[in-house]
């Protein structure tokens, strides 16, 4: 690990302001990328500015019917948490890593880095959430522009997500073995007006939704519905030691039917 | 029913109180006056020229001591390699220098470049980024095939081609096997691979050099398995320090599995720069660079082919192997894939004739050598492998072909060199099946298939040679050292006493089973028995522990050592009793004069003997303290019975261990709990292997399993509850514990029995899929089903 300054802002225009001076100084919501990565030096930012001292990024509330999650709220607080409100997301929360990973990670930080094998961006797109920051709102279609990239501007913060909560969901993954981040995953959720399918972990563009299966489920929300649809084209699927595009592409059906069957 | 305490009972381990509460003592605990850091500068490429090294922005960051390259090891020798291979042709194996830091050419991803030492570690890391480095790169060979071929790049120029060896076993065997299969009435052929491994022990590699100017005493404290060795190795080799101003000290050390036997430069690099800077050097391997820089183990690429009559009793047996050898030859890597190998292809097997072949292969990765079972594993595995298939070509029982073929007779005298002494195969067979209730597996498999589940049963039994093994056999083999034990004893004055044993106990529970033995054979508390290794200065002349050979070859070494002890205090005993030497029995702690009711405790024997004021001091001198070397007569022969029962999901490939059985033959057992949980360990890794683990390079020679993001390691969840007996017993017949060894069975045996059993749920699903390789991970299963 390189020196680095450790500022820990308690608000968020505190926290705005620390970024906007320092253009090599990076925000920081409970480190899970970030802190590996800093420790084999392979990220050297002159300061980390740590989002997680600022109460007003922290806790869940309903807010009209939807669900709203601080930024710096962590998986562990989620999964205990949204049990009631949002089950599904709840279940994917209490999913992600291991205990100490869901007792420091945040649900922003994991949005703002959109590691295309991330958990959250596959409920933040399959529930068609809102993405809010220091400065907008952004719906989650136009949040996630592909691998470790995101609608954010420099310096900008997520300060919270507000998901609407469907009527049933759930959240399937097939771990990759060494790492257990999802080879790939589906979070499937169903609306009064349609049905949302959301795939992470396979393809190269990261988090994507499956429009075909969204269209059949919304006609038949039942895993036989799927029977008939190909699995999405191989083309573009991650294909790295753990598995080939085409089992990638193999796998999007067979979680999104398990998720379906398990709503 | 064994004595509280003694041998066959389970006492706890005396050592896990201090593993498990933060006290042990490891290498990376000691830290010395004004000690500096090392931290070495690796090729990120898998081959290239070094063009130039420039140090003097390095020189110049704060905390920097000095940097060293290959120039500051002029004088130095290279790492030697600890076993010669003869072609057969009849010409020694090439063998390439392997020098401490790269000379020239780096040859694999990890190979150092330089070092720098420094005040603190962060600094010697900022300095080591400063450092100008210029590599031209040069094609990589990764491939054995490839490596092999008349184009191919030289890993090292001076040697005429990529080949090693090609090694024949046994030669005057060849022509009959090759008769023997043309005229066969069946032949099962099977190609397959022996995926690459990285050991991962908890505790990385770490070295710490010291060294003393006012006595001329270098001191290297290291995460070995055998300190006498590296101090041998190191001294005489290639630092030129006699062993008299050399102390190697490996502490507590955090696992091994093969990958703490050989001497590393890490190790020679902190002893030499200790001297030359009047300075204590710590290195202490991160992960990352224990991926790169700990030698792999396996990597064989395997053809194999097993010949039948219209009986179905086996004929012959043919092999041939390309087993990597990475860059450079570690200390034992020529032995593995050649003697730990070939010499075990027959296996639990009357099969009369056997040929094996191997060349061994460099190329531009991490050097491999012994990783737990170091050959075994390859051998069992193949032929585990093959017969299966045979047993499904021909259409019979894998079991009964395995039963029909089993070697009945002892001793039996292999074609392949080795005569196993003991052994009852058809009795852990019969323990396998009745332990993992194979009667009742079609019901379960119906149960699965009710579930849209694939379940199978997968069987193996394999035979390993441990305890290596007698020095004169073994130097005609090829090894430059010999393969006893040594053991101390030494009686204090008051009845305790303390055993300097040249066995290293680094995960094994030494400290407890060897004390067992010793209270056993005085009749006295284990309380009172001390286990000391680890420490050249501390314990005669020991080979270490490698190859199942702790209490074969060191406990028998003990063993000896003791009864010198116990006959001198007869002595002392009959003296003080006015009684004949040979009227003197111990037992429970006293001596008794034979059909009286005289009696003299221990204590008071030992006592007289360090205050011999009524002492036979004519006859034997003072104090009670006795040295024994052990060279045993032959390998011990540890068999065994393995079953796996999986469950595979076909929608993913993936594969579920139900449950995994073992019914070995170790001998006779000195604790039960340590012996199981040496199986446990044993089978983690081969299940590891056989489902997860598999270090792999692209064609460029990167290290593309460099982390566990990648590397996937088996956890506790992975596993089944482990069902294991050892209650087949044929005492080994030549050592006097009658002992045979546990530490690897687990891992050789293993990894076949998963294999079959995938492949048996598979074709119980009307999947027609002969083999898949190592690991069969979700993808390669599911790839595999699809045709």
């Amino acid at each position: 690990m390189y020196d680095f300054d450790f500022i820990r802002p308690a608000s968020v225009e505190d926290a705005v302001a620390a970024l906007a001076t320092d253009p090599e100084a990076i925000a920081f919501s409970g480190g899970q990328t970030l802190m590996p990565a800093m420790k084999q030096r392979l990220a050297s930012p002159s300061a980390v500015v740590s989002l997680t001292g600022i109460a007003a990024l922290k806790g869940l509330r309903d807010e009209g019917g939807r669900l709203w999650i601080g930024a710096a709220t962590t998986h562990a607080q989620v999964a205990r948490e949204a049990a009631d409100s949002y089950p599904a997301l709840a279940s994917l929360a209490g999913r992600i890593g291991d205990p100490s990973v869901r007792a420091r990670g945040t649900i922003g930080g994991s949005l703002a880095n959109n590691d295309p094998s991330a958990c959250y961006p596959a409920a933040v797109l399959g529930s068609g959430a809102t993405v809010v920051t220091d400065r907008r709102e952004i719906a989650a279609d136009d949040f996630f522009e592909g691998m470790f990239t995101t609608a954010l501007e420099e310096g900008e913060i997520v300060t919270a997500v507000i998901f609407p909560r469907p009527a049933r969901a759930r959240y399937e993954k097939f771990r990759q073995p060494a790492s257990r981040f999802p080879l790939t995953a589906a979070f499937v959720a169903q609306f009064d007006d349609g049905v949302r399918v959301a795939i992470t972990g396979a393809s190269e563009g990261g988090v994507f939704r499956w429009t075909e299966a969204e269209r059949a489920l919304t006609g038949n929300f039942a895993p036989e519905s799927l029977d008939d649809i190909a699995p999405p084209d191989a083309e573009g699927m991650i294909s790295d030691l753990h598995g080939s595009g085409a089992y990638r592409a193999h796998l999007v059906k067979v979680m999104t039917r398990r998720a379906v069957a398990n709503a | 029913m064994p004595k509280d305490g003694g041998i066959g009972s389970s006492p706890k381990r005396r050592e896990d109180i201090r593993f498990l509460t933060g006290t042990g003592r490891y290498s990376d605990d000691i830290n010395l006056h004004g000690q500096a850091y090392a931290h070495f500068v690796r090729s990120d490429v898998a081959h290239g020229r070094i063009l130039s090294i420039g140090t003097e922005a390095a020189m110049a960051m704060p905390g920097v001591i000095r940097v060293f390259t290959a120039r500051d090891f002029e004088g130095a020798g290279g790492i030697p390699c600890g076993w010669q291979i003869t072609s057969r042709d009849g010409s020694v194996m090439q063998e390439p220098k392997h020098p401490i830091l790269a000379e020239g050419k780096v040859r694999h991803v990890g190979d150092p470049i330089a070092v720098v030492v420094a005040e603190t570690l962060a600094q010697a890391r900022d300095a080591g980024e400063a450092l100008e480095i210029e590599i031209e790169d040069l094609p990589a060979v990764i491939d054995m095939r490839s490596a092999l071929a008349e184009d191919a790049p030289l890993v090292h120029e001076d040697l005429s081609s990529n080949l090693c060896y090609d090694w024949g076993f046994v030669e005057e065997n060849r022509e009959a096997t090759d008769r023997a299969i043309r005229e066969a009435a069946h032949v099962t052929t099977l190609e397959l691979v022996n995926n690459r491994l990285v050991a991962n022990p908890m505790e990385p590699r770490v070295a710490v050099g010291d060294y003393a100017a006012h006595s001329d005493e270098s001191t290297l404290y290291t995460t070995s398995q055998n300190p006498h060795v590296i101090r041998l190795l190191m001294g005489a080799f290639v630092l030129n320090i006699p062993e008299h101003k050399l102390r190697v000290v490996a502490p507590d050390v955090g696992g091994g599995f093969g990958a703490k036997i050989f001497h590393y430069a890490e190790e020679a690099f902190c002893t030499f720069a200790a001297k030359a800077l009047r300075r204590p050097v710590k290195w202490t391997s991160s992960r990352s660079e224990a991926f790169m820089s700990d030698a792999h183990g396996r990597d064989h690429v395997t053809r194999i082919e097993l010949a039948l009559d219209a009986d179905n009793n086996f004929t012959a047996l043919r092999t041939e192997t390309l087993a990597n050898m990475g860059a450079y030859l570690s200390t034992f890597a020529p032995s593995i894939p050649t003697w730990l190998h070939g010499t075990l292809m027959a296996g639990n097997y009357r099969t009369p004739l056997v040929y094996v072949n191997v060349k061994a292969v460099f190329t531009n990765t991490v050097p491999v050598d012994a990783y737990r079972g170091a050959g075994r594993p390859e051998a069992t595995f193949q032929l585990e492998r093959v017969i299966d298939k045979a047993a499904r070509e021909l259409g019979v029982d894998p079991i009964a072909l395995r039963r029909q073929n089993f070697i009945t007779e002892f001793p039996y005298q292999t074609p392949v060199a080795v005569q196993y002494d003991t052994g009852d195969y058809h009795a852990t067979m019969d323990k396998l099946l009745e332990i993992s209730d194979h009667a009742g597996f079609e019901d379960r498999a119906a149960d699965s298939r009710a579930r849209g589940k694939l379940r199978g049963f997968g069987i193996s039994h394999y035979i390993e040679a441990c305890g290596i093994a007698p020095s004169n056999l073994v130097g005609q083999l090829g090894a430059r050292a010999g393969l006893y034990e040594s053991a101390t004893v030494r009686v204090n004055a008051t009845g305790g006493l303390v055993v300097m044993t040249g066995s290293h106990s680094h995960g094994q529970g030494h400290e407890t089973t060897f004390a067992q033995v010793i209270s056993d054979m005085i009749g006295i508390d284990a309380d009172m028995v001390e286990i000391v290794h680890g420490d050249t200065a501390r314990t005669p002349m020991g080979m270490g522990t490698y190859g199942s050979r702790s209490i074969a070859v060191g406990g028998s070494a003990m063993v000896r050592a003791a009864e010198k002890v116990i006959a001198k205090a007869k002595k002392i005993a009959a003296h003080l009793m006015e009684a004949a030497d040979s009227d003197i029995e111990l037992a429970d702690g006293r001596f008794t004069v034979a059909g009286t009711d005289k009696s003299v405790a221990w204590g008071d024997v030992t006592l007289a003997a360090y205050v011999p004021h009524n002492y036979p001091l004519e006859d034997i001198e003072p104090g009670l303290e006795e040295t024994a070397f052990y060279d045993p007569a032959n390998f011990t022969f540890p068999s065994g019975a393995y079953g796996c029962e999986v469950e595979l999901d076909p929608d993913t490939g993936e594969v579920t261990v139900l449950g995994f059985t073992a019914a070995d033959d170790f001998g006779n057992v000195i604790n039960p709990m340590i012996v199981e949980g040496q199986v446990h360990g044993g089978l983690a890794q081969g299940i590891g292997q056989a489902l997860m683990e598999n270090c792999a390079y692209d064609e460029n020679g990167q290290l593309i399993s460099a982390s566990y993001m990648d590397y996937a390691m088996p956890r506790a969840a992975d596993l089944p509850m482990f069902r294991v007996d050892h209650s087949c017993v044929t005492p080994c017949t030549h050592n006097p514990l009658g002992v045979k060894g546990c530490g690897e069975a687990g891992a050789i045996g293993s990894p076949p029995a998963l294999v079959n059993a995938v492949l048996d749920a598979l074709h119980r699903g009307g999947h027609r899929v002969d083999h898949i390789d190592m690991p069969l991970t979700p993808a390669r299963v599911w790839t595999a089903m699809q045709g």
